[in-house]
């Protein structure tokens, strides 16, 4: 006679809930279980950004237009600054939306646990696939106000302002994966920090401030010299602007020593955020 | 036959949570700490270690043990704060167990609240989908139950209109209807029947039923409603005070817990020193007990009631009586019995010690809570001493055999009357 004894049933346990210990490969495959809501989180992002607004997806252009227009009128026309040579509002525009991904990326990936703790406290779903949705979200939001560089790029080019595209556009791919990292490094770090210490909030805003004008974004690397130079290219976001700049506009420093400290920066940096953040989604709603 | 496999083992599982504030509130305090501990050093502020026993921690869940099979529809009761809700917390992943494990066969999906995740800007539609996913459904599932699921809420009209302008009713249906379609092997659901009007509640009782029945899903299920409770669990566990007390058949637990539900210690209530005392009379003892039965086990309709006071006349010259008066739970004055009608306690009782005790009937309350007075009266015209609701008690109904009827009578009281069936 067969006696069924369920002890055992020696199938494998599916999920195991245990104290403590982090395990980020595991962390990894959950997302990609995930990824049909990390597909979703994009797009909620994406079709609620425009929502009852008069001119919806058109605000994708004008926001960076305006600032540049800001840019243009305050360091081009009143203080002039020099451009290398390219023309100031082509400058600022490339510059700007690049930097727009890596600063975009962070400012939100940093909220992460503050602004989803209602959902955190009732449901379990990796949560890094937040953090990776606005990545995504954000590279969408690129791709749309490449659109609107690539427009204004073919009329400065067309009407023969010496500008032109250089071999170093086949990193472009790098150049974005340095972004991603550094923005996803930073968020995490920032999110997991702010779990327990609030102030960070208030002072991510005047730190990217900060990073931008330390950043060649309204200048060239060239127009720094001696310590300011160092100093602006311990930032990792500098070689890489400079860089893309190189890459569409001709003009800019192009060194792969540079770019590959940043590409170190970037993977430290998300390695210590993946830890920090794994770390903290075990209990922050208890803390929170 | 299949075996009964056993897809969730809860093993010495235990939450400890922090009393108090978190941390030690400022930055530069945590990052000295973090630095000696850097360096290996002691703890910068030299306080002593605190011990679990010392106030700053409370256990919120400890000592589970648990094993759910295959098919099972677990009811989980107790009281607030039972710990109840952090076991949900734990089983779902959003935090962390301080000790124990538990280990499950198959995807648990936890319903701890409706329509979490929905945005309202995004369209009934768009938001089905991304609470499906949320909930752990792939797209594909989500899909190929999205009729289903739109017929369910009844919100087919609105379908492409922001959930904004839905009423509240609409989203919680909404919501629930996406939950409802889930089909994981574990199913957590925490109260949430308790949505919408009475014809969808009704909807929402037959879905989960539907869901648990057939073996394949098992489901935990926590609510204070007795009646869904009983309706659809097969076992049912207690919780109280972060343990885990009853385990076993549904009936039984219920009447655990309705047990649990009152405090066994104001059953019996002692005056020591200052007593409870007028210029005639000291009281010194009052308690209620069901006869048979421990102090602290729950009352049930069929056990027969004892009330016993005991107190000190002070004035030898006068006659003392007591009375009791039952309340209902709602404020109702139910009943009221009185040595005063008694003939043969005419008697004077000179001084000293005297004791009055009552016996109910078994059979006499329903289910439910009473209030209990007691008064003493003087010369059998004024009234001494008022001891207002001095005991409130609950009563559980009898575990019944399959087959009983098992409904449940709203009358006050439920008094088994002399009754004789005769053929004629």
């Amino acid at each position: 006679m067969k006696i069924d004894l369920p002890e055992h049933d020696e199938s494998p346990w599916d999920v195991v809930i245990e104290p403590a210990g982090i395990n980020i490969s595991n962390n990894l495959r959950d997302v990609w279980r995930y990824k049909d809501l990390l597909f979703l989180f994009v797009k909620r992002d994406f079709v609620t950004f425009y929502k009852q607004t008069i001119l919806g997806p058109l605000w994708f252009f004008i926001q960076p237009l305006l600032r540049v227009f800001i840019f243009y009128v305050i360091f081009g026309r009143i203080v002039k600054i020099p451009t290398d040579g390219i023309p100031p509002i082509l400058f600022y525009l490339t510059s700007l939306i690049f930097w727009e991904y890596f600063a975009g990326s962070w400012k939100k990936t940093a909220e992460t646990f503050l602004e989803n703790q209602q959902i955190f406290g009732k449901v379990y779903f990796p949560r890094l696939v937040l953090p990776l949705s606005v990545l995504l979200s954000n590279g969408v939001k690129l791709a749309i106000q490449f659109l609107l560089f690539a427009l204004f790029w073919a009329y400065y080019y067309f009407a023969g302002y010496g500008i032109g595209l250089t071999s170093a556009l086949i990193f472009l791919p790098l150049y974005l994966l340095i972004m991603a990292l550094l923005g996803l490094g930073a968020g995490l770090i920032v999110t997991s920090l702010t779990t327990k210490y609030r102030d960070l909030k208030f002072l991510l805003d005047t730190i990217i401030q900060l990073l931008m004008y330390l950043s060649p974004i309204l200048y060239p690397l060239s127009l720094a010299e001696g310590r300011l130079r160092t100093v602006l290219l311990l930032n990792p976001m500098t070689s890489v602007l400079e860089a893309i700049k190189f890459s569409f506009l001709g003009t800019g420093v192009f060194s792969f020593a540079y770019l590959a400290y940043s590409l170190i920066f970037g993977l430290v940096l998300v390695s210590i955020g993946l830890v920090v953040f794994s770390r903290t989604e075990k209990n922050f709603i208890d803390t929170i | 036959m299949a075996s009964k496999q056993i897809v969730l083992e809860i093993k010495n599982l235990g939450k400890k949570y922090r009393l108090g504030k978190i941390g030690s509130g400022t930055l530069s305090h945590d990052f000295q700490e973090f630095l000696s501990r850097f360096r290996g050093k002691e703890k910068a502020s030299t306080e002593i270690p605190l011990t679990d026993e010392q106030k700053d921690f409370i256990w919120a869940l400890r000592d589970i043990h648990l094993s759910v099979n295959k098919g099972e529809v677990l009811g989980i009761i107790g009281r607030n704060g039972a710990g109840k809700s952090t076991l949900l917390k734990l089983l779902s992943r959003v935090t962390q167990p301080t000790e124990g494990t538990v280990r499950a066969r198959g995807r648990i999906a936890s319903l701890l609240e409706v329509g979490t995740g929905m945005h309202p800007e995004l369209s009934g539609r768009e938001n089905i989908f991304l609470n499906g996913a949320i909930l752990g459904m792939s797209r594909q599932e989500i899909e190929s139950r999205f009729e289903e699921i739109v017929d369910f809420s009844g919100c087919r009209t609105f379908l492409d209109t922001p959930i904004k302008r839905y009423s509240s009713g609409m989203k919680v249906r909404l919501g629930f209807s996406v939950a409802a379609f889930l089909e994981p092997e574990i199913l957590i659901v925490d109260e949430v029947l308790a949505v919408g009007d009475v014809e969808f509640q009704k909807k929402a009782i037959d879905r989960m039923r539907a869901v648990s029945s057939g073996g394949k899903r098992t489901v935990l299920f926590v609510s204070h409603n007795m009646a869904s409770i009983k309706t659809l669990c097969s076992r049912c566990v207690v919780f109280d005070q972060g343990r885990l007390v009853f385990d076993g058949h549904v009936d039984e637990a219920i009447s655990r817990y309705l047990g649990y539900n009152q405090d066994a210690s104001s059953r019996l209530i002692t005056w020591e020193k200052r007593g409870h005392q007028t210029e005639e009379v000291f009281v010194r003892r009052a308690e209620i007990r069901a006869e048979n039965k421990a102090i602290n086990e729950p009352f049930s309709i069929t056990d027969a009631v004892n009330i016993e006071i005991e107190l000190t006349n002070k004035n030898p010259n006068k006659t003392l009586d007591c009375t009791l008066q039952i309340h209902s739970e709602d404020g109702a004055f139910l009943a009221a019995s009185s040595t005063l009608f008694e003939n043969d306690t005419k008697e004077n009782f000179t001084s000293g010690q005297l004791s009055f005790s009552c016996q109910i009937p078994p059979r006499f309350f329903n289910q439910g809570s009473y209030r209990f007075s007691l008064l003493i009266v003087a010369d059998r015209n004024t009234t001494i001493l008022r001891l207002e609701d001095l005991f409130k008690v609950s009563f559980v109904t009898a575990a019944r055999s399959p087959g009983d009827w098992m409904g449940t009578t709203r009358s006050y009281l439920l008094p088994q009357f002399i009754w004789n069936k005769k053929l004629m």
